[in-house]
Formats: C-alpha cells, structure tokens, sequence
C-alpha cells in the first residue's frame, strides 16, 4: 500500500514537469486559438538564457526574472513577425510556420550554447517531505506551489479582469472582439508573451532535476500536450489536473502491469489522449465546442 | 499540371549531368583508386552535426584540428589528407544519402569514423558492395567487424560494447563475486549489447541481474525507472545511459539514499560533461572503466601526450572542448587513420583496408598497457582493453590494471 | 500576356498536355542514364516520401484534416515490406500491396473512431499514434528485429533489363509513384473528391447533399495511410534496410511540411515538397555545417510566406505566362457550368479563403481555429 502511495506520488510530481508546459500550451490555445508547436523549444532557449545569466553571476531569483522577461518579449516579437501574416489564412500554414521555429530554436541554441548537459541551479532547497512512508521532495513540493499559484493567477486574469476578457474575445472570435473595440492584434501579442513566459517558468522549474540541455522539453512536450488534452485545452486548471493523471497513470501502469514495462508505458498517457479527444474533446475541465447552425 | 512537373525534371536532368566515367579526383587517379593522388588523399565521414545525438559532433571537430596538425606537418607520406563530413541528424536514411554522395560526387578514398550503430549498417551494404573502405567506425555494436567474410571492407575501432561490459563482469568477479545487479539501459542497439555482453560475461558466477529496467532516449527523465530499481534494493547498479540520463540517474540514486555500487558506462562517465553537472559529491564510488586519458584529470597533468595534445588544440582547434572526452576520442581515431594511411601498401582501397588490419602501435593518448592491434580475419577489433577507475574526491582513479576481454 | 492561348478542351489544349507528358515521362526516364547512384539514390527516396505525402495531401489539402500521424504509416508500411522481403520467400513485388493493405486496415481502424475528432483534437491523437508507434516497433522484435532494425534484400535486376541497381531502383519507384500520382488525380477528380471537397467546405451542407460524411473521411483516412504504406514499401527497397531511427516524430512533420511546400490541394505538390525536404536539409550543411537546422527552419518558414500556394502554385504562375488556357464561350447561358477541367483550378479553390471569421459551414473543421 505504502509502494502504491509513493508511485501515485512519485506520479504526481513527474506529471507536474509535464504540467508546467501544458500550462503554457493552455494559454497560447485560450488566447489566441493555435497551438504552438515550438513552445517547448522557445521555453528551453529561455532557460538557457537563466542559466546564461546565472552563469555570469547575476543572482539566481534575477536571472530568472530576465529570462521570464526576455521570453515575455521574444513571444510577442514572434507572434507579430512570423504568426500575424499567416494567422488569417491556413491553419496548417500555421502548424508548419512553428515547426520550422522549432527547428530554428532548437538549432540556434545549440549553436550558441552547445550540446552538452548544464547543471541549472536548483531553485528550492534539497531535502524531503515525509508523511508516514512516504516520501516527496522539496522541489516536488515547489514545483506544485507555483503551479497552484499560476493557475490561480490566470483565473483571476481571465475570468475577472477586463484584459482577460478581452484576450478571451480576440481568440473565439476576431472579428466581433474588433466591432466592440478590443485591439484584437495587441490583445494575441499579449498572449503569445504571456505564454512564453509561462513556457520559460516551466523551463527554470524543472531544468534542474532534467539537466540542461536543447532536448529539455522535446520528449516533455508530448506528454503536455497530453495533459493538456485530457484535462481541456482551455482550461488551465484542466492542464495541471490532467497532466497529473497522465504521471500517475504511467507510474502506476510502469510499476504494477508487468507486460507493460518501461519501454511501452508511453502507451498509456497516448491510449488516454485517444479515448478521451473520442469521448469527450473537451477534457475533463474544459468547455465543450457549441457550434451554432 | 503537367508543365511544371516539365520544368522541375528539366531542371534536375540539368544539375544531375554527371562527368562520371572519367577518373578519380585529381591526376594521376585511376579508377583502382579514387579519392587519393601523390599529393593529396580525400577521405569523408557522416556525422549528427544536429538532432539529438548533435554532442557527438564533438569528434570531427577534433578531427578537423587533427588533419589540420597533420597537413602543416607535411601530411602522410606526402600526402595531404582532406577530411569531407555531412551531417546526418542521426538518421540511417541520410546516413547513406552522405555515403553515397562522399563516394559518387566527391570521390573519397575512403569512409573513415561515421556514426551510429543504424547508421553504419545503413552504409554497410552500399560500401562493401562498391569495395569502400568503411572504417574505425564510431559505434561499438558488436556486429561491426564480426563478419569478415561477409564485410570485409568494414572494420570498428572503440572498443565494443561487449567488451566493455565484460570488463565490469570481470570487475565484479573479484570486487563483489555474489553481487545483486540491477540495470538500466537504453533502449536501442547500444543498451541492448552493453547488457547481453553483461549476462554473458556472468554466466556461471555468483552474480545475478535482479532488475531491469529500459528508456526511450527521448524519455524526458529516467527518474521513474531508476527510483523502481532502487525499490529492488539490489546492491550493485550496473548504468547503460547516455550522459542526460546518466547525470539524472546518478542524481536520483543519491535522492533516493539507495547506495548500490554505481557502475557508469563509458559513453556517459566524463568527468567534466556529467559528473560536474550533478556534483562530485553524488558520484563519489562511481565505477568506469575506460581506455583513454582525460585531459582534465591530474594524474596526467605532466603527461607528455596530454600536454602535447592539449598545446595542439589551441592551436589547431581552438574550439573544441579539451574537458569532453569526445575530444580526445577524435585525436586518437586521427592518429589510427594515419597509421592505416602510412602503412598500405599501395595506394589503393585494398591496401588501405589490409593496412588497417594489420596494425599494431601504441598512443601516447591511450591508457598505458593498451594498444591498437588488429590481425586480420582472426582479430578485426583495433581496441579491445579497458581498465577500470573509480571516482574518489574529483577524479577518476585507476584501479588494478588493464583488462582484456575480447570481443570475437 | 502569354506565349500561347489555347480554349480548354479543344484540340491543341489536347496535344500540348499529351506532348507534355510525353516529354516529361522521357526526362524522367532519362534521368538515371545520366547522373550518378548518389543522386538517383537521393531522387529514389524522394519518390517514397512524395508518394506519402501523396495520401496526407489528400488528407489535408482536400478535406481539411489534419494528421500528425503520417510518419507512423510509412514506417509500419516499411517494416510490413521489409518483414516479408526478410523472412518470407514471397516475390518482392508483393511487398507493396502487403505494406497497403495492413497500413489500410490499422488506418481504417484508426480512422473509424477518429471522424469523430477534429482540427486540434485530430492532429493530438494522430501524433499520439506517430509517438506511439516506435516503441511497438522495438517491442515486436521478431518481426522487427527490434531496436538492432531489419535488413532486406533489395528488388533484384531483371534479367531482360540491363540497368544498374541504382538506376533500376530508381525506375522501379518512377512506375509506382507515378501510378499512385494517377490514382490520386482520379480520386480528387471523381466523386470521391468532390465529396471531399463539399467536407472540408461544410460538413452540415456535405451531410444534407448526401455525402456519408463519417464513412468517407474514415476512408479517406485509411487511402492515405495506405499511400503512406506504399511510401513505406518504396522506402525498404531503396534503402535495403529498417532501424526505428528512421522514422522519427520529425518524419510526421516532414511529410506536412512537404504537402505545405509543394501546395495543399495539388497532387502534384506532393512531389514538388518531398523534393525540398530530402535535398534542403542535405545541402543546408554545405552553407554552413553548424548551422544545418537554423537553415532548413528558416527556409520552411520562408517558403510558407513567399509562396503560399506552394512549389506548386509557383510552377502553374510560370505556366500561365507561357500558355494560358481559357473557357470556350459559352452557346447558352447553363444554371450548371461543366466543371472546370483539372488544369485549371487554381490553388484558390482548394485552400480555405483567408477571411478568419467564419463565413458559413463548420469553423472547426477547417482546423485548428476553435
């Protein structure tokens, strides 16, 4: 029993890796309707310019705060350079316009920084919780923290702020949101620079216990968007929540079905993102499409 | 719909026009031997300049400031080497693609060093069949050098991964002859060979694997399969990771307070790129064993090969990296090409290939007691010797000595 | 403006097309005789790819939908071939229709459930299957030979044919990809594709004109992945040999990247985009070796803005500068014109208006816009 509390545990942490980058993948959907492809590699590169900034001596807590800064930045230079001009017209434009600035960030990382593995500092104190037999890390528990806190900060801005709103009428539906007086081209270039900065946060939380490297968040990205899918593409509640459910589920289908093992456990968070976008599309927490006639 | 499809082929008939038919590049070549003059011989190679093996690219950068040393010092009996390389992303398809194109356009002599297990058997065929040398390739899968009389155009170089994991089988043998072994290995030809070349070299001895667990190179942590064998509270952890994982796994043991002995690879077991990132103070005890001298490591500080080396990349190669062991795996494969180049016979392909089976010389780079020595059909593997060290304060320690296990 | 004016349909429209494909069908038969095994090898596995990108064209560029999962097809496709040309001593042209027929059953298994799903949704569970596919591989290991890959006897020389290997590799996937090219143009031409069309415009208007809207796309799911399969077989015979590193999460993305290049909504793009993403990628290292990726992203990136109807809608602007066919006039004024003959569509009728609010039919369905 104790085994099986520490898996679920050990799941829950794992997943809130996969969390902190469906939350960024949550906002970019919520805000301005298209999936970005390259958030990972545009959060990973993010990181590198912490560690960059760490590295040369600047603080921890502020080299942090200048890679959140600088992602907030970049996202909004890209979202006005490369995704306005292909935003009206197909969206696979769009889906392969990210690919190939997955393809670019990914390259020019390792260009400038190179291919071996970093030490990030660690952001919490070393040490373990422990309640009965089981254990969780300190970081574990930080990581959960801000996650919580990120999750209340955007409810409160989308559901309680005026700019909430307005980024909310941008995404569904352009064109109302510009009769009304919403500057809908502001209102996308706030959300692709939230976002990265969102994809930058998750990059510094979990750098240190995945080392650094330009495949920091390629094998994370999946396993998002499955989270991401599973608790409902709008909803960022959904995406922690749902990215939780897919490192427990993997834990415990790793630990305990034998004929599963290491190598297919993959299987489960995918065979999940199946039956669920089958089922029911909208996730667990998410809002189901209405489409009027 | 048509006419366009006109004006693309048009143009690719254009630029495929081929002057193929003459002879070799340069004078003085015949069609025996292409790629190589009196003057000059060109040699090419396929590495993963990107994707997700891109630190790897360590090593034609060493090459290149190897070639380059070798050319201002008159080059190999006269001759001048021109080292080609394309970048594959790790892919076997492209892989060939590079091959075909080093020996179809740019007309090597030979195929030195390319990379990848998938990669090289990808080649394999196409070279043979056209009688290319493919050699000391960069891969220690077993398979490469095996078979002879099917390949014999095709040789290794490292030692293989069988042997490598023998030597820990030997190792333990005598350091813990009733151990409880638990295993992590990538999932892909290399883990697979580390850990058959494992449960064969303790076959009939009193050690046991009692956990195994696999990843996916692009899993993004091994935590989970590491803190699953920590609960099987083996007392020895035999790790085949490629560095990433090799740093996560070495930071999760020490999480979990399992304290197994640590056996750590070679691939992931440097000093400067994996052990530096986690903190010496998790690695102390960690075992390796390895075959070449780190250029960091203080024991051959005053070494003359290692300052030599170390004088020679800031000159010749100023932007690699003397602290990644890659660097130095570069030098060495520079030095045995050499050695081939020098001692053939005549400067044909055959020759080229019965000189790199027939070698027999000591580096300076390598550790002292092993030697380059291949023998024809009966030993086609160059390096087949390792010795073991163990991490103690910020180092890695010889212990014992030089360990033979062959791989045929 | 043009050289050359020609009414649709008459007589000298006729001849120029027939001339074309005459003239093209001899270049490209031509091609291995003067090149050399690198470049024919290249072109080789050009045809394998075009030929996948083939069925996702038909998938995306024609009803709208988007997979991510193409890559997964072509490698199952891959190792059905390379499976049966190993271990079994069946005649090595079986191994095309095999590698079709089980990428056809696992895409109209997949297909069925997956109509249900659209735009973001659809493009999640196809990469779910793209990811999920190379650990299956490594676990089959006698099928597969697992993680050390498979090794295959390439298609033989015929005896009658005295050619290289390379060159009769080269000519072996020219037929076959050429066939499949002709399969996809009468797909897109009949009533298959118009019902494609009349989806990815409005499936409610598709469903009430009588189109069987879950049926044809859970078909239509199966033809590409079974075009993905064939892609797959071609592949085998061409590189002899089969390792999961072949087939990457990157080769689903590959294989759009070629359909957006080439053109959505042409056929014929298909071939144009597998041409750039097997040579770019190759001779971005020659400009500067460190810096393949940045090179080859930015180019894909540039292309889909310079040139938004693709490879493809360049060539039909070059075309119309030199011959421009137009519609004979009309003797009566008819409710229903003929439909307009296949050279003449343009790109605009099979790439979504580019107004972003939603004029009619099924927002999601046009992807990934909610």
């Amino acid at each position: 029993m104790e085994r099986f509390l520490q898996v679920v545990v050990d799941g829950i942490a794992d997943g809130s890796v996969y969390a902190a980058l469906a939350l960024a993948l949550v906002l970019i959907f919520r805000s301005t309707g298209v999936v970005n492809f390259a958030q990972g590699e545009m959060a990973m590169f993010a990181t590198f310019v912490a560690w960059a900034l760490a590295d040369a001596g600047v603080p921890l807590l502020l080299a942090v705060l200048g890679a959140l800064v600088f992602a907030f930045a970049a996202g909004m230079v890209v979202e006005r350079l490369l995704i306005r001009p292909v935003e009206g017209s197909n969206p696979l434009s769009l889906v392969i316009v990210t690919l190939g600035l997955f393809i670019v960030v990914n390259s020019a990382a390792g260009w400038i920084w190179g291919f071996n593995i970093k030490e990030f500092p660690a952001l919490f104190p070393r040490g373990v919780a422990e309640i009965g037999n089981v254990s969780l890390s300190i970081e574990s528990l930080g990581i959960i923290a801000v996650l919580l806190v990120v999750v209340g900060l955007l409810w409160l801005l989308f559901t309680k702020t005026p700019i909430g709103l307005a980024m909310r009428a941008a995404a569904q539906s352009p064109s109302s949101a510009r009769l009304v007086g919403v500057p809908v081209g502001r209102m996308l270039m706030l959300g692709w620079g939230l976002a990265s900065l969102l994809g930058a946060l998750a990059g510094v939380l979990v750098a240190h216990r995945l080392f650094l490297d330009t495949n920091l968040m390629a094998g994370v990205l999946v396993y998002s968007f499955a989270g991401a899918a599973l608790g409902g593409f709008d909803s960022p509640i959904g995406a922690v929540v749902g990215s939780w459910i897919i490192g427990v589920t993997e834990a415990l289908a790793g630990t305990y079905i034998d004929v599963i093992g290491s190598d297919l456990k993959v299987l489960v968070p995918l065979g999940i993102i199946f039956v669920v976008l089958v089922v029911r599309p909208a996730g667990l927490f998410g809002s189901p499409e209405v489409t009027r006639a | 719909m048509i006419l366009p499809l006109l004006a693309a082929t048009l143009l690719l008939a254009a630029c495929g026009r081929d002057d193929s038919g003459g002879g070799g590049g340069g004078g003085g070549g015949s069609s025996n031997a292409p790629g190589i003059t009196d003057t000059t011989v060109k040699l090419g190679s396929s590495y993963p300049f990107s994707g997700p093996a891109s630190a790897y690219s360590a090593i034609p950068k060493s090459l290149n400031g190897f070639f380059k040393k070798l050319n201002d010092n008159g080059g190999v009996n006269g001759r001048k080497v021109q080292f080609i390389t394309y970048d594959d992303g790790y892919e076997p398809q492209r892989a060939l693609a590079n091959a075909k194109r080093l020996v179809e356009q740019d007309k090597v002599f030979a195929i030195v060093n390319p990379l990848g297990t998938a990669n090289n058997l990808a080649m394999r065929d196409y070279l043979n069949q056209n009688k290319v040398p493919q050699l000391f390739v960069a891969t220690g899968a077993t398979v490469f050098g095996s078979d002879q009389a099917k390949f014999p155009f095709t040789t290794g170089w490292q030692p293989t991964y069988q042997t490598e994991s023998k030597v820990y089988a030997e190792y333990l043998k005598s350091a813990k002859p009733n151990a409880k072994v638990a295993v992590l290995f990538q999932n892909d030809g290399f883990g697979k060979d580390l850990l058959s070349g494992f449960t064969e070299g303790i076959k009939g001895s009193g050690i046991s694997i009692v956990a195994q667990e696999s990843y996916e190179a692009t899993d993004p942590t091994v935590a989970p399969q590491v803190k699953k064998l920590a609960a099987s509270k083996a007392d020895t952890f035999l790790d085949i990771t490629t560095p990433k994982a090799g740093a996560q796994a070495i930071a999760t043991v020490a999480q979990t307070g399992w304290k197994p002995l640590h056996i750590l690879n070679s691939v992931a077991a440097s000093k400067a790129q994996v052990l530096k990132p986690v903190g010496f103070q998790y690695a102390q005890g960690i075992v390796t064993a390895s075959y070449f001298k780190a250029l960091d490591d203080p024991q051959w500080a005053n070494d003359e090969a290692v300052k030599d080396l170390k004088a020679d990349l800031a000159k010749y190669a100023p932007d690699a990296d003397p602290t990644d062991p890659y660097t130095v795996y570069g030098w060495l494969v520079g030095e045995t090409i050499v050695q081939a180049l020098q001692k053939m016979s005549s400067p044909t392909r055959d020759a080229l290939v019965d000189a790199a089976k027939h070698l027999n010389y000591n580096s300076g780079l390598l550790l002292p007691g092993i030697t380059v020595k291949t023998d024809g059909d009966s030993d086609p593997y160059p390096i087949e010797a390792m010795q073991i060290a163990q991490f103690t304060g910020q180092n890695f320690v010889l212990k014992g000595s030089v360990i033979q296990a062959s791989s045929g | 403006m043009s050289l050359v004016r020609v009414t649709a349909g008459s007589r000298a429209h006729m001849a120029l097309r027939a001339g074309t494909a005459l003239i093209v069908a001899i270049v490209l038969i031509a091609i291995p005789f003067n090149s050399n095994p690198s470049l024919n090898g290249n072109l080789t596995l050009v045809m394998s790819y075009a030929v996948a990108s083939m069925g996702l064209g038909l998938l995306v560029g024609y009803a709208g939908q988007i997979s991510l999962g193409q890559g997964a097809f072509f490698a199952i496709g891959a190792y059905a071939a390379a499976a049966m040309l190993a271990k079994t001593g069946l005649p090595y042209l079986l191994a095309l229709p095999l590698a079709a027929a089980v990428t056809f059953a696992i895409g109209l298994a997949f297909g069925i459930p997956a109509v249900r799903v659209r735009g973001l949704y659809l493009a999640l569970i196809t990469l779910a299957l793209a990811v999920a596919v190379g650990p299956v591989i490594k676990r089959a290991e006698p099928v597969t030979g697992g993680v050390s890959g498979l090794s295959a006897p390439q298609p033989p020389v015929p005896g009658w044919l005295a050619v290289d290997p390379d060159q009769w590799l080269y000519l072996l996937s020219l037929v076959v990809t050429a066939l499949m090219l002709l399969l996809a143009a009468n797909l897109t031409r009949g009533s298959l594709g118009r019902a494609l069309v009349a989806i990815r415009d409005g499936e409610r208007a598709a469903r009430t004109s009588g189109v069987h809207v879950s049926r044809t796309k859970a078909l239509l799911f199966a033809v590409a992945g079974a075009y993905a399969g064939v892609g797959g077989g071609l592949f085998t015979y061409a590189q002899g040999f089969v390792a999961p590193e072949s087939f990457t999460l990157l080769l689903s993305f590959t294989f759009l990247g070629a359909v957006v290049v080439g053109g959505l909504g042409t056929v014929i793009g298909s071939v144009l985009g597998a041409l750039f993403v097997v040579f770019v990628p190759q001779y971005a290292g020659d400009v500067n070796q460190a810096l393949t990726g940045v090179i080859y992203g930015c180019t894909l990136i540039a292309v889909v803005y310079l040139l938004p109807g693709g490879a493809a809608g360049l060539l039909r602007r070059l075309r119309r500068l030199l011959v421009d066919v137009i519609e004979p006039a009309p003797a009566v004024p008819v409710p229903e014109p003929s439909p307009p003959p296949e050279a003449q569509r343009g790109v605009h009728d099979a790439v979504p208006t580019s107004d972003p609010a939603p004029t009619g039919g099924d927002p999601a369905a046009r992807g990934l816009r909610p």
